[in-house]
């Protein structure tokens, strides 16, 4: 570190007008053209700490207590003007939504030059185009005179969130802060948007402040990552401590290897976080991420946390600065020598880690074909189930338009008995157009559905009621495919009750059940979509699809709206269902995700399927251009 | 421990073992209280306890009133004009009649009428309008269509054409007024319903195949009700409005039967002389009008806050 950091954050807190602390105690320091990400699930006051090195807080909330400071100028303590003047010049913000951050309004050009008119007024006439020429090649964005004129309308989420960054670094700020700026684009654009990023910081030499739910989008950015969890920084490290040169989470106590990560929640955050280049279980933290009100006193992660004692219960951890570069709030950090007072619980501590050596120490294959861990026979298991049968459920030659716009061409896909299959591609692929035709939704459809061998009809108007119960579709987004106005019962029981014709004592009984196989406590049957958390929204989900015991699970993305660890616990229900004998069809944008559960894998790429096969054959060995970039994008290079 | 993922506000107490008896009551006791904080929730917000306070206040006064009234509406009890004496606090109107009486007497069959029609508007334009969204194509043009006619028409004229064509049968001014509130009803309950359509829940509903009027009640209009009802309370102000109009134009209840709008109409001759005759009937109506409006406002903006916060 430095003698004089360019940021320094002490001591912040920020809270709830209402009263509960948003964030609270986090000490941050950052290097001149330093980039540090910020990890942490929803929740966790990334946001909230990000803004606030902006001097912002959202309405609702103030920032109560501490410092920030950015290259020696106080911010917290700067009156307006001066604040709106550092805004920007000093340091700059990029916000998540690219859409609602643009005035719809204005043209791109006239949006960057009012940054400049207000930031660097000196600049006048062939000034002004010449720098903004300048930032818009810099971001990645064509040159020239007709790109300026146009509006944010008219550009693709990618380059509007180019235009967000260029925007941010026009004014030669000394600090950005960017605020999950690529969740919302595809994998390759988001590598490409993180490469300029990365360029600019570089080029400029810029400190960053770069906020992520996932720690896999910073490991192809950052120098230092911070991991949040309940408005503290629990652990700050060099990303080397976090991921190992080939990509992979490290584990603790491997002779000759970094020392890892050493806070639990870090730990659980890798254990769930899926990975393109090695097939592992995902596993979830048990537990619940607390509410805002609801964090226990001392340490928050306590009640999840498996090595937890009295301590922890009492005294908030403090970050342990004697580790240097490396600091960790924990009271019983992992992988360090032991003390003498520990408890039965560091016993177990040490089995979870010599479990996760032997875990994480198969060989790893580094892009080339895999070399298979023997000893695996989870996955020996797995490989091509009902070989040599006819597919359950196969579509021929599928095309679908919407109006005179042609989403599908001619794709043809054959979901095997018994097989989790995942279906890849990026936004307009059509993934979830097709997934959307073999559930029945109807449309302009052309092509052939058989089901056991027999036809099957594309509009599910047309189906008999048999074949709408056993092929079921899941939706995408938890908050909208349930009804606010029911509770869960009535959510599960009406299908049960169509469907079976059950009494409504019956139906209920069957709800409790399906509640118990999503691993929901029954108290939930009363509650309202409203009450639950996004996991279990989707779990209530899934149930309402397990009530019509289908044969065909159509899963439309399930998990990208939910954090790292509910999706590895969602995952974890779907493999245990696919044992009892559940096809599953796992829409997806993620690969690492369909490394850790999928069987066969079909990519989708402009409406054509371009490449299908066995999942790890595929990831180990693209046959396609675009599937290895996809994978390279994945991995988080370009 | 098998694996959760979600947060509930109660989610450090469920890490505790043996906490299940303790949470299943403290649940139901939520439960119990839930049902009931419904009402409660719109009370504490003080704009609905006003609205509510002055519609139940004049709301009484027309049910209860005729029961109090000393005088019967067509008893002439006084001199024309008289100014308030002992006995008759408002005074007496054009005939000699006592103004408070009248009053008590005469709000009856303006409330009565104004609700009824305000209601029917409700339930027909409600069901038109989801209907028209649900069936789509030619039968939504075709209702958008005709809605549209109707808006164009001047309400009032339409009413009166059609009291004096028809004559003045208070079912009939019902029905009118009514048919004139259709159109923005039916307009509303067909947007309402195509957002909700949209879905995905809907769309679920459509997948399993539940029968159509399964999706409509069960799915589709609990998602409604709220801006309806809002809708509901800015129509009965609306037809308070045109109800008095109609009486005052001598269109609505026929003397000597007592009625707020008429009572405006009989006495403005004598306004300078004995303002309480029509001031008072005046201030009722504006009441009410203006009582359930706030009312409708209030608990419309208490539903949303109710559901932004669990």
């Amino acid at each position: 570190m430095t003698a004089r950091p360019l940021l320094r954050v002490e001591g912040l807190r920020v809270a709830l007008d209402s009263g509960p602390d948003i964030v609270s105690g986090v000490d941050l320091t950052l290097a001149p053209g330093e980039i540090l990400g910020l990890v942490g699930e929803s929740g966790s006051g990334k946001t909230t700490l990000a803004t606030a090195i902006l001097g912002h807080a959202r309405p609702g909330a103030r920032i109560v207590a501490g410092s920030v400071s950015v290259n020696g100028v106080d911010i917290l303590g700067l009156p307006p003007r001066e604040l709106r003047r550092a805004r920007g010049k000093l340091v700059s913000y990029v916000a998540q939504d690219p859409a609602t951050a643009l005035n719809p309004a204005l043209r791109i050009g006239t949006q960057l030059a009012e940054m400049l008119a207000v930031h660097r007024p000196d600049l006048r006439g062939a000034a002004v185009a010449g720098e903004i020429d300048g930032a818009l090649r810099a971001a990645g964005l064509p040159p020239g005179e007709d790109f300026p004129r146009r509006y944010p309308h008219q550009l693709s989420g990618g380059q509007q969130q180019r235009v967000l960054i260029a925007l941010a670094f026009l004014p030669r700020p000394r600090l950005v802060v960017l605020d999950e700026p690529t969740t919302a684009l595809d994998v390759t654009t988001q590598a490409r948007v993180l490469a300029s990023v990365r360029g600019l910081c570089r080029d400029q030499g810029v400190a960053a402040v770069y906020v992520s739910h996932d720690l896999g989008v910073v490991r192809g950015l950052a120098d230092r990552v911070a991991v949040m969890y309940a408005g503290r920084v629990v652990e700050t490290a060099a990303l080397g401590t976090f991921f190992s040169p080939g990509h992979a989470p490290l584990a603790n106590g491997v002779p000759g290897r970094p020392a890892g990560p050493r806070h639990p929640y870090t730990h659980g955050l890798l254990a769930a976080s899926p990975d393109v280049d090695a097939r592992r279980t995902l596993r979830p933290i048990p537990g619940h991420a607390p509410h805002l009100g609801g964090r226990p006193a001392g340490c928050a992660f306590a009640p999840r946390c498996a090595h937890a004692t009295a301590i922890c219960e009492t005294e908030v951890p403090v970050p342990d600065v004697a580790g240097g570069e490396h600091q960790v709030a924990c009271h019983h950090p992992l992988g360090g020598p032991p003390g003498p007072e520990e408890p039965s619980a560091r016993e177990e501590a040490t089995e979870d880690a010599t479990e996760d050596v032997r875990r994480e120490n198969r060989p790893i294959p580094d892009r080339g074909p895999s070399t298979r861990a023997p000893e695996d026979t989870r996955r020996e298991e797995r490989s091509r189930p009902g070989a040599g049968r006819e597919p359950l459920l196969r579509a021929s030659r599928i095309s679908f338009s919407y109006g005179a716009r042609q989403v599908l061409h001619d794709v043809s896909l054959d979901l095997t008995e018994g097989a989790f299959h995942a279906l890849v591609g990026e936004s307009g692929s059509g993934k979830t157009t097709l997934a959307r035709v073999l559930s029945g939704f109807g449309g302009q459809v052309t092509g052939e559905l058989t089901h056991d061998g027999a036809p099957l009809a594309v509009s599910g108007a047309d189906r008999p009621a048999e074949l709408r119960r056993r092929l079921q579709y899941v939706f995408q987004n938890p908050y909208r495919a349930l009804n606010p106005r029911q509770t869960v019962a009535e959510i599960l029981g009406t299908p049960i009750r169509h469907f079976f014709g059950a009494s409504r004592d019956e139906a209920r009984q069957r709800a409790l059940d399906a509640l118990d196989r999503v691993a929901l406590r029954p108290e939930i049957a009363r509650r309202r979509p409203r009450e639950l958390s996004g996991g279990e929204r989707q779990r209530v989900a899934i149930a309402r699809s397990l009530v019509c015991e289908p044969r065909v699970l159509i899963c439309d993305e399930i998990t990208s709206a939910l954090d790292v660890s509910v999706q590895a616990a969602i995952l974890e229900l779907l493999t245990g269902l696919r044992r009892d004998g559940l096809t599953v069809l796992f829409v997806t944008h993620d690969l690492g995700v369909v490394r850790a559960v999928a069987d066969e894998v079909s990519v989708l790429r402009g409406g054509r399927l371009v490449e299908h096969g066995p999942a790890d054959a595929v990831l180990d060995a693209p046959g396609e251009t675009y599937t290895r970039s996809l994978i390279a994008a994945a991995r988080g290079r370009s | 421990m098998r694996a959760r993922d979600d947060g509930t506000p109660h989610a450090a107490q469920e890490n505790l073992p043996d906490d299940g008896r303790v949470r299943q009551e403290r649940v139901s006791g939520d439960r119990v209280r839930g049902s009931l904080t419904g009402a409660h929730r719109f009370l504490r917000d003080r704009q609905v306890r006003a609205g509510a306070l002055v519609t139940a206040l004049v709301v009484l006064v027309a049910v209860l009133g005729p029961l109090a009234a000393p005088y019967a509406a067509d008893e002439l009890v006084g001199l024309a004009y008289g100014a308030p004496a002992p006995g008759a606090p408002l005074g007496y109107d054009y005939l000699g009649a006592d103004v408070l009486s009248r009053m008590l007497l005469g709000g009856r069959s303006i409330v009565l009428t104004t609700v009824c029609a305000a209601v029917l508007a409700l339930l027909a334009g409600g069901s038109i309008g989801m209907l028209a969204a649900w069936t789509g194509r030619f039968a939504d043009r075709a209702v958008l269509w005709c809605a549209d006619v109707l808006l164009a028409f001047p309400h009032l004229i339409l009413v009166l054409l059609a009291v004096a064509m028809l004559g003045r049968s208070r079912w009939l001014i019902v029905a009118t007024v009514a048919i004139t509130l259709l159109p923005g009803t039916v307009r509303l309950a067909r947007s309402l319903t195509l957002g909700v359509m949209g879905q995905e829940y809907v769309e679920a509903a459509r997948l399993m195949g539940y029968p159509r009027r399964r999706i409509l009640f069960r799915e589709i209009l609990p998602n409604i009700t709220t801006p309806l009802l809002v809708h509901l309370g800015a129509m009965l102000t609306w037809s308070a409005g045109l109800i008095a109009a109609m009486s005052f134009l001598g269109y609505g209840v026929a003397a000597p039967a007592a009625d707020w709008g008429l009572m405006i109409d009989e006495n403005r001759g004598g306004l300078r002389v004995q303002p309480w005759a029509v001031l008072g009937p005046v201030v009722l109506i504006a009441l009410f009008a203006l009582g359930v409006n706030t009312l409708a406002e209030g608990l419309g903006r208490a539903a949303a806050r109710a559901e932004e916060e669990p």
